[in-house]
């Protein structure tokens, strides 16, 4: 049932993505940026952790969980230590993601070449 | 002795087209005209370990052909006019500089190929060049990663975007002698009606196209009946169908099937390539190439090549200045 | 920077006449398919992570990700996520894979212009927007929260 809600979910953030692209006719760089920040801002509002509550997955994966995270650091800093705490909360929950991205980016350029 | 109008020179004596050099890549030896062409490069980085001397070594190659074939050696090259899509035009440069040439490196984004045959004609027909060999390419992979994305990146393209041709093509010009000649050129003028769109390139060049055919039977004052074919560069399907219209409106009769794109001819077929064909080495293979041959064999009497090319560069783009683009025919006959 | 210009009134319907639409329609049901599977993909591996390593539930949510960035690398430089891609385009491109792949993609391009300025300098060409865009509204967002004392 969890796999059912993730796809669904997943499916339709893509489908706005995919609108964005053919309809808006917007570079994948303004409609990622536009996901992004939207996820930033739905998860202010609690909407994005409801969510991922009932999407899992489906709302994790796409790159709106991106925003939200980044987000949920910057509230984790500042109930710490509020104004200067945020600056010291915001990277921190989107880690994983970033640091995998460079440190497997780098590999694959070590072992392979483009267009061969 | 050479007579011009305010686009248009006519040559005469006329030049000729002595000897062509063609190197194609994988997708291209692979398109129905890959029999025309001197060399197929199924190699992506040509043994080399980037895309950018990639191409340049195609197009040294090509160079080769043509020299070989006219039996001119490098160190006898009277002047080398050649451009291709890269930054400072760097694959002509250090042609040039391997083969020690007197070198005019010119640019004119995918309409290079018939600015530097125009050049070289007039450099022959005026008597300040006893010989001139004439070059440019364009690859795939150093067009992606230039003007657009890393060749990697999960881009989406649109049904009317294009492929970079992997090609280079080389002619040399000679005052007598070659089974092609060259009656005139017409140069075209910079033609910009406000598009932006980089994923259609058709949509842009195909006014610069209209332009200069229209202005080039004005001024040289034949009738596109007198062409056996009229072959744009690289418009691709959208772009000629749009240039058709065009034309058209403006009047212009002639029969559609011999109103042909370079950069269809050489992909025919393959859904790759969405819209068609695109590049420099478009034009120049495919006109160096087929167009040449066919000519020469007599299959063709008489050709125009318009040569179609988008004078942007991706920063200008994001600077929201709109796409400038040109267009420069030269007619072509059998000798 | 600017407003971006418009196409002349005149030419612009001649154009569209000629036009080749985009398959709207095709590419959001691809677009849902291949989105929805992949999410629902991360969900199994999150399952079995909790399951077989024990792993909490945001500890594994990570690891899910991981391994995703992990086959993104790998099935770009071997040369097929783009190919895929242009099948599904925002069913791989909106996913932590179309993060992944511009990372991967553009080190990768690079090379040819050496570790240093060529891979490592470019890298993030195309997934800095992302970073930026998303830091800077999680910082905007806080702050606002901050003051109006809402979390």
């Amino acid at each position: 049932m969890d796999i059912l809600w993730a796809f669904i979910i997943g499916g339709i953030i893509c489908v706005i993505g995919q609108l964005l692209f053919d309809v808006a006719k917007l570079t994948p760089g303004h409609t990622l940026c536009i996901l992004v920040v939207a996820g930033s801002i739905l998860g202010g509002l609690g909407i994005y952790p409801a969510l991922v509550e009932v999407g899992n997955a489906g709302a994790t994966l796409p790159i709106s969980s991106f925003g939200n995270s980044l987000l949920q650091g910057a509230l984790d800093g500042a109930a710490k230590n509020g104004f200067w705490g945020i600056w010291e909360g915001i990277l921190g929950k989107v880690s994983s993601g970033v640091s995998a991205a460079i440190i497997f980016a780098f590999f694959a350029a070590l072992i392979f070449n483009p267009k061969s | 002795m050479l007579q011009k109008g305010r686009q248009t020179w006519f040559f005469d004596p006329r030049p000729t087209i002595f000897a062509t050099g063609t190197v194609v890549g994988r997708t291209e030896g692979e398109g129905p005209l890959g029999a025309d062409f001197d060399f197929i490069q199924k190699d992506n980085h040509a043994g080399k370990d980037s895309f950018e001397k990639a191409e340049q070594a195609m197009l040294e190659q090509a160079c080769s052909f043509a020299l070989t074939k006219s039996g001119i050696a490098p160190k006898d090259i009277d002047f080398f006019i050649a451009g291709d899509l890269l930054n400072q035009i760097t694959a002509s440069g250090y042609t040039a500089r391997n083969f020690k040439a007197p070198y005019l490196g010119i640019f004119a984004a995918c309409a290079t190929s018939m600015e530097g045959l125009a050049l070289a004609s007039l450099l022959i027909s005026s008597g300040m060049a006893k010989n001139v060999l004439t070059a440019t390419s364009s690859h795939n992979c150093t067009a992606e990663r230039q003007f657009r994305y890393p060749n990697e990146y999960g881009f989406q393209r649109p049904p009317s975007s294009q492929y970079t041709a992997s090609a280079a093509g080389a002619a040399v010009i000679l005052p007598q002698g070659g089974p092609v000649s060259i009656d005139s050129a017409t140069i075209g003028k910079v033609v910009d009606l406000k598009n932006c769109d980089p994923v259609n390139m058709g949509k842009a060049m195909a006014p610069a196209a209209a332009d200069t055919i229209l202005t080039h039977m004005q001024e040289r004052g034949v009738s596109a009946s007198d062409y056996d074919l009229i072959c744009t560069g690289d418009l691709g399907e959208i772009g000629r169908d749009i240039a058709w219209d065009l034309l058209s409106r403006e009047g212009f009769t002639y029969d559609k099937t011999r109103f042909v794109d370079c950069g269809m001819m050489l992909y025919q077929g393959n859904k790759k390539v969405f819209a068609g064909g695109s590049g420099c080495g478009c034009c120049a293979s495919v006109g160096y190439g087929h167009i040449y041959k066919k000519i020469a064999s007599s299959e063709l009497g008489k050709v125009l090549l318009v040569a179609t090319g988008a004078l942007f560069s991706p920063i200008s783009l994001q600077q929201c200045e709109s796409i400038a683009t040109i267009a420069h025919a030269v007619a072509l006959e059998r000798s | 920077m600017g407003k971006k210009p418009k196409v002349e009134a005149w030419y612009e319907p001649i154009a569209k006449k000629h036009d080749k639409p985009r398959p709207v329609l095709l590419n959001c049901v691809k677009a849902f398919l291949a989105g929805g599977a992949l999410c629902a993909l991360m969900e199994i591996i999150q399952d079995l992570l909790t399951k077989y390593a024990n792993m909490p539930k945001t500890e594994a949510t990570s690891t899910s990700l991981v391994i995703l960035i992990a086959v993104t690398a790998l099935i770009t430089g071997l040369g097929y996520y783009d190919v895929l891609a242009q099948k599904v385009g925002a069913g791989l491109a909106v996913p932590i894979t179309g993060f992944a792949n511009s990372v991967v993609s553009a080190t990768l391009e690079h090379k040819s212009e050496g570790y240093v300025l060529g891979s490592a300098c470019n890298s993030m060409k195309l997934a800095g927007a992302v970073i930026v865009f998303g830091t800077l509204s999680a910082f905007v967002v806080a702050v606002i929260m901050l003051i109006l004392g809402v979390f």
